[in-house]
């Protein structure tokens, strides 16, 4: 019974220090609320130099944290405990956030940089008249092919993936949504389709671009590009910016019938506890000069339509990432569809990946 | 009495904890659809989709391979390491790569696999040309084999030593050939030892997912990787819990099939 009872004292004793410590760690990051801003945003997703600057100018201290997918964000703030200030949802998940209450409106009386977005930027169906989200980078869903085994001319549209001539040469990223959109549009239906038919058609599409497949991988896909590992590729600009600055041999198309434009904007979670800082911060990001370092740092395409003159001008003529508004008007922004739905497009992409060639 | 209790405390909140509360919550997930209402519709959906069923075939045919492939190695590996001088030394050099991460390992093999990698150098050396290696079957198994390959000959290795050598002796003795003696004696004596390592492959070769993208390239679909993508892109918790008791039921069947039968013939305890 001795031996017992001390056990059962080692065991509660034990607890009551975890759960000591776990008291203290909350205490600290609960009175520390003066002088610091925490960002939960995407790794390497911003220039660090710009964020020792915000702290300069301002006295802030920023907490940088990361995620690595919209996923992982949504369930850790939808878990509450967290006092993020500001975060980095793409677009259909502001959507989502919105839905469930997640996110606090945004007082647009203290947002003057808001007028130096792109006005074709604003307004979008995800966020109307942006009342909870602010356009932080954007960019597209396109083709990356290598000058070293394919020609410009051959990959310029989606119908030509599904050429015979690229047996097993295409990588596609992993992702239902994305490649379920590539069938879609070549068959000339809306990404955010919802119609059975439509989706039947796509997946069957889907299907006969199996022999060309050589891989459907995520991350990796950039690492197997740089290194010759495959001619052509399905990814995203951002992506493939990375890419094209490893090997000089790559190139970026996007499609002009069409493709995806995907956004990623800053929002104000509602558990957030220095909305003063957040505002500030918005600020500082919208200034054109930092907004411009930022975009040169990161290499996606920023909405900043005051900042476009602070770029170089090789990269603000780039026609594959500063498309022309001919292009940008085939552009569609995915809308976060009904649970249902999504779950039809990701079985259809399971089946394609199961798919024998 | 009160003695062994105490004993035994932590080991029942262990065991409480971490494997009966976790296996409690999958089963409990898996009654509920992706809008969140109880229902039976993800088994009837498992158990009438042509995806999920060809994938149970395909996991289970490919841990078959895996495991079949890792034993014809790992056995005549682990007889021979015994019959060696130094035989602890060679088996820590087998075991040496465990210590590596598993994802380390597979990306190295995918600087050996790839277009420019070291396989394809040297079959252009040799004037065989260049292949594509990554992304298919073969290589797919290859890497899962030579990761797997360890967990194989340690349990055939231990039962190999702990082999009473007169026994061999005896069979000698007797008049039975080499032959014989591998057949008759030591293979029905080391048998245990091929079964903990038939469950020690088997079972995580079926749930194999890291390997199937990064070496397989999706080409290859197990039901770890539909777990996987159930749990993480799907947010389709409910059919990723029943995929995941299909696994555990698997297991018990494996386990099942390879327990030790105790009391028959021909088995000297």
């Amino acid at each position: 019974m001795k031996k017992l009872m001390i056990i059962l004292a080692g065991i509660l004793a034990l607890c009551l220090v975890l759960f000591g410590i776990n008291y203290e760690i909350n205490l600290k990051s609960g009175s520390d609320t003066k002088k610091t801003l925490t960002i939960y945003n995407w790794g390497d997703y911003i220039d660090p130099s710009l964020i020792t600057k915000f702290e300069h100018e301002t006295g802030y201290h920023v907490d940088y944290e990361t995620f690595d997918s919209n996923e992982a964000m949504l369930t850790k703030i939808k878990q509450g405990g967290t006092s993020y200030d500001l975060t980095v949802p793409s677009d259909y998940t502001v959507q989502r956030m919105r839905r469930q209450h997640l996110v606090d409106k945004l007082d647009k009386s203290k947002l003057p940089g808001l007028r130096n977005i792109d006005s074709r930027f604003m307004n979008l169906t995800f966020d109307p008249h942006n009342d909870y989200s602010v356009p932080y980078f954007w960019g597209t869903l396109g083709i990356v092919y290598n000058d070293k085994f394919v020609k410009r001319s051959q990959v310029e549209h989606w119908k030509q993936l599904w050429n015979p001539q690229f047996k097993n040469d295409i990588m596609l990223t992993d992702s239902a949504r994305d490649m379920m959109a590539v069938a879609l549009i070549t068959l000339g239906y809306s990404v955010n389709s919802t119609n059975y038919h439509h989706l039947q058609q796509a997946s069957q599409k889907l299907d006969q671009l199996a022999p060309n497949t050589k891989a459907v991988v995520a991350d990796e896909i950039k690492m197997y590009m740089e290194q010759n590992e495959a001619p052509i590729a399905v990814t995203y600009s951002g992506e493939a910016a990375e890419m094209m600055s490893q090997n000089s041999h790559l190139h970026y198309v996007v499609p002009s019938e069409g493709s995806n434009m995907w956004f990623d904007n800053w929002v104000i979670p509602k558990t957030a506890k220095h909305k003063k800082a957040a505002y500030m911060f918005l600020n500082f990001m919208l200034e054109p000069k930092n907004a411009a370092q930022n975009a040169e740092y990161i290499g996606y395409s920023t909405p900043n339509k005051a900042a476009m003159k602070y770029l170089p001008s090789n990269v603000r003529n780039d026609k594959e990432f500063y498309p022309d508004n001919s292009t940008v008007a085939h552009l569609q922004v995915y809308r976060d569809l009904p649970l249902k739905v999504i779950g039809h497009y990701n079985d259809l992409f399971l089946e394609f990946k199961m798919f024998k060639k | 009495m009160k003695s062994k209790a105490a004993y035994l405390t932590p080991y029942f909140l262990w065991i409480a904890l971490f494997v009966i509360a976790p296996m409690a919550l999958i089963l409990y997930q898996s009654f509920f659809s992706i809008t969140g209402h109880f229902t039976f519709a993800n088994y009837e959906e498992y158990l009438s989709s042509s995806v999920y069923l060809k994938m149970t075939f395909n996991s289970i045919w490919y841990a078959l391979i895996i495991t079949v492939l890792a034993l014809a190695i790992s056995y005549p590996t682990a007889y021979l390491i015994n019959q060696l001088k130094n035989k602890q030394l060679w088996l820590l050099l087998i075991i040496l790569p465990t210590w590596i991460n598993l994802l380390l390992k597979t990306y190295a093999f995918i600087g050996l696999f790839s277009q420019n990698g070291s396989v394809n150098d040297f079959l252009r050396f040799v004037g065989l040309g260049s292949h594509q290696i990554l992304f298919t079957d073969a290589s797919f198994i290859f890497v899962a084999t030579y990761i797997e390959i360890p967990f194989m000959i340690l349990p055939i290795f231990n039962s190999l030593d702990e082999l009473n050598p007169s026994l061999i002796n005896a069979s000698r003795d007797l008049g039975a050939s080499n032959w014989q003696t591998f057949r008759r004696v030591i293979v029905p004596l080391t048998m245990p030892g091929v079964k903990a390592g038939f469950q020690a492959v088997f079972i995580p070769s079926l749930s194999l997912f890291m390997i199937t993208r990064l070496i397989g390239g999706n080409r290859v679909i197990t039901l770890g990787t539909a777990i996987e993508e159930h749990f993480l892109v799907t947010q389709n918790w409910g059919m990723g819990s029943t995929i995941g008791i299909i696994l555990i039921l698997a297991m018990f069947v494996v386990m099942f099939l390879t327990r030790d039968r105790k009391n028959r013939g021909g088995q000297i305890r």
